[in-house]
C-alpha cells in the first residue's frame, strides 16, 4: 500500500463501509498474508503458546497459499495500534488480534485498512464491517473440573485463582462451582484474584494462599505451570488442572486433567475462507464441540468411575444435550436467575458479574 | 601493553563521539548476534535503522510515529537530566508517570461529561500535580530523613503499579465497559482528548511539550543561576556549598521537576496515544528514559536526539519482528546493548587509551 492510499483512507472508509455490509468475497485470494499478533512471548507455554500453535496450524494446512508473520510481546494500547497499522502496511490481508487488550486499537486500525480483515480474541467490539471477534466456551470444561474436583476433594475444600474480576473469569467460577456442588454438597470454593494472565510468583504466591486454607483442589485461570509447581510440593494431597495448554508434564499428579485452548480450527477455517471467498465476518463463540475446547487426558490419579463420569459430562456438553448453566441457578444474593429447565443465553454469561448462590466472598471492584 | 591514562579534564571530542562509536559497536554486535540467529545481518540493522525511515512501503506512517514514541521519552529524560547533572537521581520516573496519567485521568473523569475548552488544561495541570506529588516522597524522606532518593523512588514504581491496577479495576474503571478493566476512552472524549493536532505528524501537545522542554533546560543550564547551581552541584559539591547552593532545595527542586515532567508525560499519553487507563498503561517510558538520558549526554539536545534514537529502535525492531521472524527477545537484547556500549566507551571520555607500558610512557 502507498502513502497515497493511506492519506485517501478517511475518504475511502465511507465508500467501503457502504459497500462492506453487501459485499462478501466473491473471489477467493490466490495466496494470503495472515498477520499474529501476541500479548506474551510464543514460548509462555500457555495463552500465546497456544496462538502459535493454531497459526503454524495454518501454515501446515495451506503451505505456500499462505505466509504468517507474528509479533511477540505486543503491550495492549498505543504500541498495539502501531504494531497492527505497520502489519497492515506490509501487505496482511488478515490480521489476528489475540488479547483482550487489543480490542480499542483493532477496531481503530481496522477503520483504515477496509480491505484487510481483522479478527479479535475475546473482545465484544465490531465497529466496522471487516472486524470479527472470537472466543471460546472455556466455561464448559470448567463444568469438567468441577465435577472432577467436588469428587476429588478430601477437605471439602476447592480453590480457583482468578485472573481479573471480568466476565470470562466470572462465568469460569461459578461453572466449576455449581459442577463441583453438584455432587459434593459440603463443597467450598475459595477464590484468589492474582491480577495478572501470566506471572509465576504471583500465581505461586496464591496457589500457597489456597493450600494454607485446607484447599486440595486448585483450578487456575491464570496461565502458567507455578500452580501446579505448588501442587506438586505437597506428595499428592492437592492436586491441579493444566491450563491454556496441556501442562503434561505434571501428569498423572498433580495434573490431574486440562482445558487446552486449540485455536488451530477456528485460524485454518477463516484462512481457509479467505482463500476460497467465502468469508464473511462473524462473532463466534465455539465450544467443547467445534474443538476449540479440548479437555486434556484425565490422568490414572482420578478414580475410573470419576474419570467414567467426567468423560460423560464432556460428551454431552459436545453433544449439545445439557447446558453447563441450566435452571434452577439462583445469584449469590439468593434472587432468582434461570429458572427450571432453562439456560443461559449468551448475554447473560457474556455480561456475568455476580457469583451464583453459594459462592462466598465479593467480586472485587 | 595496553593501559588507560586518566586525562586531566574530559575529552570534549570523545564526549560527542562516545554515542555515535555506541551505535556503530551496537550495530555491529547486534549484527552477529542476528546472523548466529540464522537471520541477514545487513538486512535486519537496515529493517532496525532505515525502514522507518525511507521505506517507501512504512515511512509515511512510521515517521510520525517516531515523534510519538519520542515524544514522551525525551519529556521524561530532559527531567531526570538535570538532576542527574546534580548528583540527584531520581529512577522512580516510571511511577511519577503512572500518577500523573491517574491523577490528570481522574480529574477528567470525575468531570465527566462536561464538555468544555478548559478540561484538558486541568487534566494537565492535575496531571502535573500528580506527578510532582509522587516525586515528593523521596525528596522529602531525602531531605529530612537522608533516606536514599534511589531506592525509595524505585520502590515506589511498584507501589503506583499496584494503585494503577486498583485504579483501572475499580474508581475509574468504565461504568460502560462490560464489567472489563480499564477506564473510557480519553481519547474518544472531545473535552479530554489530545488528538494528532496536523493529520499525519504524529505531533499531539505531549510532543510539543517535548520541544518546549528542551529549550527551556537548554536555557536554564546556560544562562540560569539555577542551571549553574545544579552543574556546580553535581561536579563540586562543596565548592557549590560554598557558593551559596542549598542542597536539601536543589532536592526537592531537581526531583520536583522531574516528577513534574514525567506526570505530564502520562498525562499526555493517557490522553493521546494510549487512549485509556488500563493496568498494563505503563510500558517502561520512565526507565528507558534513563537511558535516553545518559545516551544523551544529560544534555537537552544531546537527550532530543536520543530520544529519537531510541525511538527509532523500537519502531525498527517491531519491523523487523514481524517482517523478519526476529524473537522480541533479540531487539531487547539489541536496544540493551545500546546502553552497554554506550557505558563502556564513556571510558574513553575520563581515560586515554596508551599501548605499552608506564615506563615508556614516562
Amino acid at each position: 500500500m502507498k502513502r497515497r492510499t493511506i492519506l485517501k483512507g478517511g475518504a475511502a472508509l465511507g465508500f467501503a463501509s457502504m459497500l462492506g455490509g453487501k459485499m462478501s468475497l466473491a473471489q477467493g485470494l490466490e495466496k494470503v498474508k495472515a498477520g499474529f499478533v501476541y500479548v506474551g512471548p510464543i514460548g509462555d507455554g500457555g495463552w500465546t503458546y497456544q496462538h502459535h500453535q493454531g497459526a503454524l496450524a495454518v501454515q501446515e494446512a495451506y503451505g505456500d497459499k499462505v505466509e504468517i508473520v507474528w509479533q511477540e510481546n505486543v503491550p495492549e494500547g498505543a504500541d498495539a495500534e502501531r504494531v497492527l497499522t505497520q502489519m497492515a502496511l506490509s501487505g496482511c490481508n488478515i490480521i489476528f488480534t489475540t488479547s483482550f487488550g487489543y480490542m480499542d486499537p483493532t477496531n481503530a486500525v481496522a477503520a483504515k485498512f477496509p480491505d484487510v480483515k481483522f479478527e479479535h480474541a475475546t473482545g465484544f467490539k465490531r465497529e466496522h464491517p471487516n472486524v470479527s471477534t472470537y472466543n471460546a466456551r472455556f466455561y464448559e470444561g470448567r463444568a469438567v473440573q468441577g465435577h472432577i474436583a467436588g469428587k476429588m476433594t478430601k477437605t471439602n475444600k476447592i480453590g480457583y485463582i482468578g485472573s481479573f474480576p471480568i466476565p470470562e473469569v466470572i462465568m469460569g467460577i461459578n461453572s466449576y462451582y455449581l459442577h463441583a456442588k453438584k455432587v459434593n454438597p459440603n463443597v467450598e470454593l475459595s477464590i484468589v484474584w492474582a491480577f495478572t494472565w501470566f506471572d509465576p510468583a504471583k500465581e505461586a504466591d496464591a496457589a500457597k494462599a489456597l493450600i494454607d486454607q485446607g484447599v486440595d483442589v486448585i483450578a487456575s485461570h491464570t496461565d502458567s505451570t507455578a500452580p501446579l509447581a505448588e501442587a506438586a510440593k505437597t506428595n499428592g494431597a492437592v492436586i491441579g488442572f493444566g491450563q491454556a495448554s496441556d501442562m503434561a508434564d505434571y501428569k498423572p499428579s498433580p495434573r490431574v486433567s486440562s482445558i487446552i485452548d486449540n485455536w488451530a480450527p477456528y485460524y485454518v477455517k477463516r484462512v481457509g475462507a479467505l482463500l476460497d471467498g467465502s468469508y464473511a465476518q462473524a462473532d463466534a463463540w465455539e465450544g467443547i464441540a467445534g474443538g476449540e475446547v479440548e479437555i486434556g487426558e484425565i490422568t490414572d490419579a482420578v478414580p475410573a468411575d470419576v474419570k467414567a463420569e467426567a468423560e460423560a459430562l464432556r460428551d454431552s456438553i459436545a453433544a449439545g444435550t445439557y447446558h453447563p448453566f441450566t435452571g434452577p441457578i439462583n445469584k449469590q444474593d439468593g434472587s432468582a436467575w434461570l429458572a427450571e429447565g432453562a439456560t443461559a443465553p449468551d448475554g447473560d454469561l457474556l455480561g456475568m458479574m455476580f457469583y451464583v448462590e453459594g459462592i462466598t466472598g465479593e467480586i472485587p471492584s | 601493553m595496553l593501559r588507560l591514562e586518566k586525562r586531566p579534564s574530559p575529552s570534549a571530542f570523545w564526549q560527542w563521539a562516545t554515542p555515535v562509536l555506541a551505535v556503530v559497536l551496537t550495530m555491529i554486535a547486534g549484527g552477529i548476534m542476528f546472523a548466529l540467529l540464522g537471520k541477514n545481518p545487513v538486512e535486519a540493522i537496515r529493517t532496525i535503522f532505515w525502514d522507518p525511515l525511507f521505506n517507501e512501503q512504512f515511512a509515511a506512517y512510521s515517521r510520525p510515529q517516531l515523534l510519538v514514541k519520542a515524544g514522551p521519552l525525551i519529556l521524561i529524560a530532559v527531567g531526570l537530566s538535570l538532576g542527574f547533572r546534580a548528583g540527584i537521581w531520581n529512577i522512580g520516573a516510571e511511577g511519577q508517570y503512572i500518577m500523573g496519567a491517574l491523577f490528570g485521568a481522574g480529574v477528567g473523569l470525575a468531570l465527566y461529561p462536561v464538555e468544555t475548552r478548559w478540561v484538558f488544561p486541568l487534566m494537565v495541570v492535575a496531571g502535573i500535580f500528580g506527578g510532582w506529588l509522587w516525586a515528593m516522597i523521596p525528596a522529602i524522606l531525602k531531605t529530612r530523613f537522608n533516606t536514599n532518593e534511589i531506592l525509595v523512588s524505585l520502590l515506589l514504581v511498584y507501589v503506583a503499579q499496584n494503585v494503577l491496577a486498583s485504579m483501572s479495576l475499580g474508581l475509574l474503571r468504565n461504568p460502560e465497559g462490560g464489567g472489563f478493566p480499564g477506564s473510557r476512552n480519553l481519547g474518544q472524549i472531545p473535552a479530554m482528548a489530545n488528538p494528532e493536532l496536523i493529520p499525519g505528524t504524529g505531533m499531539h501537545w505531549g510532543v510539543i511539550a517535548a520541544f518546549m522542554v528542551v529549550i527551556a533546560a537548554y536555557i536554564l543550564l546556560q544562562r540560569h543561576i539555577l542551571g549553574f547551581q545544579i552543574k556546580l552541584a553535581g561536579q563540586a559539591p562543596r565548592a557549590a556549598r560554598f557558593a551559596g547552593v542549598n542542597p536539601q532545595r536543589l532536592v526537592l527542586l531537581c526531583m520536583g521537576i522531574s516528577g513534574a515532567l514525567a506526570g505530564a508525560a502520562g498525562l499526555f499519553e493517557v490522553t493521546g496515544p494510549s487512549g485509556q487507563i488500563s493496568i498494563d498503561f505503563n510500558v517502561g517510558y520512565g526507565f528507558t528514559a534513563i537511558i535516553v538520558a545518559f545516551l544523551g549526554r544529560l544534555n537537552p539536545i544531546g537527550i532530543l536526539l536520543a530520544g529519537l534514537l531510541m525511538a527509532l529502535t523500537y519502531i525498527g525492531g517491531e519491523l523487523a519482528s514481524f517482517m523478519l521472524g526476529l524473537p522480541a527477545a533479540a531487539i531487547q537484547a539489541f536496544q540493551g546493548m545500546l546502553l552497554f556500549f554506550l557505558l563502556a566507551v564513556d571510558l574513553l571520555t575520563n581515560f586515554r587509551i596508551r599501548f605499552g607500558t608506564r615506563k615508556e610512557a614516562l
